[in-house]
């Protein structure tokens, strides 16, 4: 594959039932691209985790997904309350998610750190009040069918 | 062993069968979503008592064999419906989870 696709989503704010909906449709178009499978796994985990952010924190949001030659980019934004302190929300286990989101089985305090690890580039940038921007890059092997 | 002999070994109710024919690799035991996707190996069998629609666009995206409901918990009907459009395996048993992992563990 030579030629770049890309995919745009809106991501609905409050829909639980609907969350993760991007994430499988993006793995179906990769399972289509020659996409080796642990890439696609990873690739997958996320975008279902900044989705559910998302939906979680931010009132929904939007995403640009780019399947190049070299790399898949997935770029998320949103104009929810913004991160305060990034630091302290990339930690493993801190959640700032309503009980009744946890009760769901969300609100682990994994969904940043999933997607840093899952990723082999991680970059975020938010301001309160401003909204969340996720930019997060996954590398594909050279000589792809 | 394979999600159907495994099944069938541990005498679970089937809610839907998915495809039985997947290695069951290992058991992983979680109710936060998060946490599981983090980690759950592809092909672990996914024990929880989360009954949620939810639980099926995870159980597709870990890539595990099957999900098995502990403790009597049934599936909420919009699980049990994605479930059945996804082909995930979702059973369930009236054992606790450490019963069943130590149940499985004699069987893999």
């Amino acid at each position: 594959m030579t030629e770049q696709l890309v995919l745009n989503y809106s991501i609905a704010g409050d829909d639980f039932t609907k969350a993760g909906e991007a994430a499988a449709d993006f793995k179906t178009v990769l399972k289509k691209t020659g996409v080796p499978p642990d890439i696609i796994r990873r690739a997958a985990i996320c975008m279902y985790e900044g989705e559910i952010n998302m939906v979680i924190h931010a009132d929904g949001g939007d995403a640009e997904i780019i399947i190049g030659a070299d790399k898949i980019e997935i770029i998320l934004a949103d104009r929810g309350p913004g991160i305060p302190d990034i630091e302290l929300a990339m930690q493993e286990g801190y959640t700032t998610a309503p009980e009744n989101i946890r009760s769901l089985g969300f609100g682990a305090g994994m969904g940043l750190p999933n997607m840093k690890r899952y990723s082999d580039g991680f970059d975020i940038k938010s301001a309160p009040g401003v909204g969340t921007t996720v930019k997060m890059t996954i590398m594909l092997p050279k000589n792809r069918e | 062993m394979n999600v159907k002999q495994l099944a069938e070994a541990l005498k679970l109710k089937t809610y839907n069968a998915g495809a039985q024919d997947r290695e069951v690799a290992g058991c992983y035991i979680g109710d936060l979503l998060s946490r599981v996707m983090s980690r759950a190996d592809r092909g672990d069998l996914w024990i929880t008592i989360m009954p949620n629609i939810n639980v099926a666009a995870v159980a597709v995206l870990s890539e595990v064999s099957c999900v098995v409901l502990a403790e009597d918990v049934t599936p909420d009907a919009e699980l049990l419906e994605k479930c059945v459009k996804e082909n995930v395996a979702l059973y369930g048993s009236v054992l606790s989870a450490y019963a069943l992992a130590c149940e499985i563990n004699k069987v893999i």
